[in-house]
Order: C-alpha cells, then sequence, then structure tokens
C-alpha cells in the first residue's frame, strides 16, 4: 500500500500519525463540546492544507515557485458560485467544471509562464492570478468586489454538505487522498524525473527528457487538486469572491510550503495549521497579530531551516544514522 | 545487443558548421565527423571554440549555418532532448549531475529516459528491472561500490566517471565527452583513461581534452581547432610532427 517503507517508530512518522488521528477525531470532540468553532477552523486549515500539499509539488519538487496558485482556488470557488447562481446545484458537475477549468487555465497559463525562469516566474505566475483577480472583480452580475453568496451548499450525494461534519469529512478524504497521491507521485518515475529537473534541469535535457512537458504537467496536476480545495473552500463559507485568489492568499500559501517543509509530503498540511492557527489564537491575544505573526515566521525560519515537518524529518535521519554509525 | 556495423561511415558528422557571436566566429566552417570504434580528438588551446562546438553538436547552441548528422539524418533542427534520444551521450566540461540524488538514483534517472512509460503511480524503486540496469553501469564504470552514496559527496573524479555511467546509461550510438578529465587526480586520470580506452570498443567517442598525455594515447585521430578552425586533422603521429600544430598549439607547452 506505501509506496516506501515507513518507520511507524521514528518521530516524524509518529507524529503524522498523531496529526491524523486529531484530524479524525476532532468532530467527536466538538460534538461533545457541542461547539462548531474548532470544526470550521480546522475545515478551513486543511483546505489550505490541500492548496499547499499541491503547490508543494510545484516548489518543492520541482522547483517552480509559483506565486500565483490562488488563482486555481479562486477558479474552483467560482464554478461552485457561477453555476449555483444559475441554479446549478449539482456538486458533481460544480467540481468537474472547476477542476476541468483549472486543467486547461493551467496548460494554457503554463505554456507561458513556464518559458521563463526564476523571478520571472514568480512575477509571470503573480501577473495571472492578478488576471483573475480583476477579471473576478469586473464580473458584475456575479458580485464583482463584493463577490456572491451562495444559497446553500453543493448537492455532493452521497454526502449532505449542508452538515458541517460531513463537510468536515468529505475535506479530510480529500486531504489524505492529495497526501498519498502526492506521495505516491514523487517516488514514481514522473516524479523522480521532477526532482531531477530541480536539480538540474541542464542534465535531464541532455539525458533526453522533454522537460518542458513533464513541468506543464506537473503544474496543470497541482492546479486541479487546488481546484478541488477551491470548491471545497466556497461550500465551507458559503461564498465566493475574489479575493480568494488576491495576491495576499498566493502568498499565505507559499509561507504555509516554506513553514511546513519545501519537498515535504507533510509540510503543506503542517504549514497550513501552523499559520492559520497562529494567526487565529493571536489576533484572541492582541490587535498587533500581525507583527507578532511576522517576527514568529521570521524566527522559525531561522532556526528550523528546513521548516517545522522538514527540520523534525531530518533531525530525526540525523539522529537515526549517529545511532546505527 | 546490436552487432557492430562492419560500415565505416561516420555515426556523427558535421557539415560546414558555423556559429557567430556578435563580431566572432567562434566556429569557422568545422567539418569533423566521428567513426565507429574510434576516439576521435578535439584539442586546441583555450579560446578555440571546443566548448561552442560542442554545444551546436549536442543541440544546446543553434548553429548559424551548416548541418549536423547523426547515424545519416540530419538533426540540425533537433533539441538536446531529441538528440539525446537520439543516441547522444554527453558529459560536461564541469560535470553536470544530480547533486542531492544518490549515485545510483543518477544512473537509474538515465536509464528511465531510455522507457517511454509516464508512470505517475507505481514506485520507481519496486522496478527491480530499471534497478538492476543502473547498477550494472555503475559497475562497468567502476563505481558500484559508492551507489548509495550522496553525489554532493563523491570525489571530483567519482563524478566524472558517474557522468559517464549515465552517459552510457543511454545506451548512445556516440559518446561526446567535454574534458572528462578535467581537475581530476592522477590516479583518478589513470582510471578515467583505461576505462575510455575500453569504452571506445562500443561507442566511439568524440573527446575534448587538454591533457596532451592522456589524448595522445588514447586517440586514434586528432583534429586541431584555432579560432574556431580546424587546422589540422589526422592521427596522432602526423599530429604531433604538424609544423602548423606545434606553433599554434603544441609548441607553448
Amino acid at each position: 500500500m506505501f509506496p516506501e517503507r515507513v518507520d511507524f517508530r521514528s518521530p516524524e512518522i509518529r507524529f503524522a500519525v498523531v496529526l491524523m488521528a486529531v484530524l479524525v477525531l476532532l468532530p467527536v470532540y466538538t460534538a461533545w463540546a457541542g461547539q462548531s468553532y474548532w470544526l470550521t477552523l480546522m475545515s478551513r486549515v486543511m483546505i489550505y492544507g490541500i492548496a499547499a500539499t499541491s503547490l508543494n509539488l510545484l516548489i518543492g519538487y520541482t522547483g517552480l515557485v509559483s506565486l500565483g496558485h490562488a488563482l486555481f482556488l479562486g477558479v474552483g470557488s467560482y464554478a461552485v458560485g457561477i453555476l449555483a447562481f444559475h441554479e446549478i446545484t449539482n456538486g458533481w458537475l460544480q467540481l468537474a467544471v472547476g477542476v476541468l477549468a483549472c486543467g486547461v487555465i493551467g496548460l494554457v497559463t503554463g505554456l507561458v509562464v513556464l518559458r521563463t525562469k526564476g523571478m520571472a516566474f514568480i512575477m509571470i505566475t503573480l501577473a495571472f492570478a492578478q488576471m483573475f483577480f480583476f477579471l473576478g472583480v469586473s464580473l458584475k452580475q456575479y458580485g464583482g468586489d463584493d463577490g456572491i453568496s451562495l444559497p446553500g451548499r453543493s448537492a455532493l450525494a452521497p454526502f449532505d454538505l449542508s452538515s458541517g461534519v460531513q463537510l468536515y469529512y468529505v475535506i479530510l478524504v480529500v486531504l489524505l487522498a492529495t497526501l498519498y497521491f502526492s506521495w505516491r507521485l514523487v517516488l514514481s518515475r514522473f516524479g523522480t524525473v521532477l526532482r531531477g529537473i530541480r536539480d538540474n534541469e541542464r542534465r535531464m535535457k541532455a539525458l533526453g527528457f522533454d522537460t518542458q512537458r513533464y513541468k506543464l504537467g506537473i503544474y496543470a496536476i497541482a492546479g486541479m487538486i487546488t481546484g478541488v480545495a477551491g470548491f471545497l473552500l466556497a461550500n465551507l463559507s458559503s461564498y465566493v469572491s475574489p479575493s480568494t485568489a488576491a495576491w495576499t492568499v498566493s502568498g499565505e500559501l507559499v509561507v504555509m510550503v516554506i513553514l511546513g517543509g519545501i519537498g515535504t509530503i507533510f509540510g503543506g498540511i503542517v504549514g497550513a495549521a501552523a499559520l492559520l492557527l497562529f494567526e487565529e489564537i493571536l489576533a484572541g491575544i492582541t490587535e498587533h497579530w500581525m507583527a507578532v505573526l511576522g517576527l514568529s515566521i521570521v524566527v522559525i525560519v531561522l532556526v528550523a531551516k528546513r521548516g517545522l515537518y522538514g527540520s523534525l524529518r531530518d533531525w530525526a535521519r540525523r539522529r537515526a544514522t549517529g545511532v546505527r554509525g | 545487443m546490436n552487432s557492430p556495423t562492419v560500415t565505416t561511415a561516420p555515426l556523427l558528422h558535421c557539415d560546414g558548421l558555423v556559429k557567430r557571436f556578435g563580431g566572432l566566429l567562434a566556429t569557422d566552417h568545422v567539418s569533423i565527423e566521428l567513426r565507429p570504434g574510434e576516439i576521435h580528438a578535439l584539442i586546441g588551446p583555450n579560446g578555440a571554440g571546443k566548448s561552442t562546438l560542442i554545444a551546436q553538436l549536442c543541440g544546446e547552441q543553434r548553429s548559424d549555418s551548416g548541418r549536423i548528422f547523426l547515424e545519416g539524418a540530419d538533426v540540425t533542427r533537433v533539441d538536446v532532448a531529441g538528440r539525446a534520444r537520439a543516441g547522444l551521450g554527453r558529459s560536461y566540461q564541469i560535470t553536470q549531475v544530480l547533486m542531492g540524488f544518490s549515485a545510483l538514483d543518477n544512473v537509474l534517472v538515465a536509464v528511465l529516459a531510455r522507457s517511454r512509460e509516464t508512470g505517475l503511480w507505481s514506485p520507481l524503486k519496486a522496478q527491480t528491472g530499471h534497478v538492476d540496469a543502473a547498477r550494472g553501469y555503475l559497475d562497468r564504470v567502476g563505481l558500484g561500490s559508492r551507489a548509495d552514496t550522496i553525489v554532493g559527496e563523491l570525489a571530483h573524479g567519482e563524478r566524472r566517471q558517474l557522468e559517464i555511467a549515465m552517459a552510457l546509461a543511454l545506451e548512445p550510438r556516440v559518446l561526446l565527452l567535454d574534458e572528462p578529465l578535467a581537475g581530476v587526480s592522477p590516479s583518478e586520470s589513470e582510471i578515467l583513461v583505461a576505462l575510455l580506452a575500453n569504452l571506445k570498443v562500443r561507442y566511439p567517442i568524440l573527446l575534448v581534452e587538454h591533457d596532451m598525455d592522456a589524448v595522445f594515447v588514447l586517440a586514434d585521430r586528432i583534429s586541431v581547432l584555432v579560432y574556431g578552425k580546424v587546422i589540422a586533422s589526422g592521427p596522432p603521429t602526423a599530429i604531433r610532427n604538424d609544423p602548423a600544430v606545434r606553433a599554434a598549439y603544441l609548441g607553448d607547452e
């Protein structure tokens, strides 16, 4: 079942298992406590975790630092908003349209952005996301700047998304599927070629790999996964607006990847949890929470250079080899 | 394996190749060829245009005019990846390997380049056929014992060996080796020279090299490049005694 041998005694795997267990059992606690605050918050964390995990496939495994990944979050959620506005509430259809649109947009914009490298790549991905943002603003019939509230959540038979718990579990299943898929992908032939491109694209070309096609492929795949996250986000907030695709959201996704651990399977969800929970806690303590948050991120990145999960994993591996040697 | 062909038709040749950088004629109507079973060495002083010529032959630099043929097929308009797939294996003046990968994984990636499957799902390491093949190439260049070492921790000479293993893993028709002995220690150099002498039976090699001792030991034919022009081409003894070559290059030593 696992694409590689897993040592369940290693600290980072234990951590991942505990994290998963907490996510699975959380609704039990919220039901017992009789409040939905944590349920909604963790639903949001998981949705951003899905998007950040897919972004990590680009940043961490292919070396493509995209600063426009929220574009796909926006497309996925607008597919819900626009179709619902026209009274098409079938969630499967909305999901299919959103994911398909993300795939097509990923391929078309990918053809342009992947011609560039480094700083130019960062800027042009940002530019495409901004274009979508302003497209959303200009769509007056769909609320323009203000966006549109959904009359209700999507009809995703057999699930009843109007139930917060069911929506939560749907999100959790998508998150687990994303993590598992990423894991397998990274260790597959395709993923190995991607990691080769990150390491030395010139060498990969000289070996006969059409590197552009591989990059285009993962760019579209990552976009489609984030499209699913967009669908879930629209349903969670029952609201769709251009701000979903704002550049600040793209930036937050990058921060999540860095915070959790670039080039790790769990980095995306760990980073999303760390950023959003920390933000939530700090906002409750002080109104200057942004300054504190910014400083904290700087400190964390300086201390744990490979991100929270990445550093834990590296530390565990160093310790393991130290004991053996 | 394919049996060696009896024909002496060149496997790789170029015809009237030109490359200009502004006013500088870096490659001046160069025509050279590489025949089965030979090591053809390309020598010349620094700045003679050897690296430019290699870049043109492997497709990293577009030629301003002239044509390039690989096994008789015109590959002038084919890109780097396409030429690699057509049978052109190469090593670089500054080794280009995957530093974060183990030695074995570097070769494994090269083995993968030959197989056409996409594979998004099944783990690579489970495909033992490919892994075994990769180990075979490492053994052939004498790196078998270093398979699991991360390339960043390999010695310089070992990276040179690794790069050759990667080129071999492509099962190429010809090898283009750009200064494979640059910067290696004398003992490492000995290993590499023996390796290259062994390889030429199956893979004709176009060899760019500054180490003249190695060149005169290995080469069957030598072409001398000066200011982008081939000023002499022939067997090592003829080149060694060529007055123009002595004046332009060998005499300087």
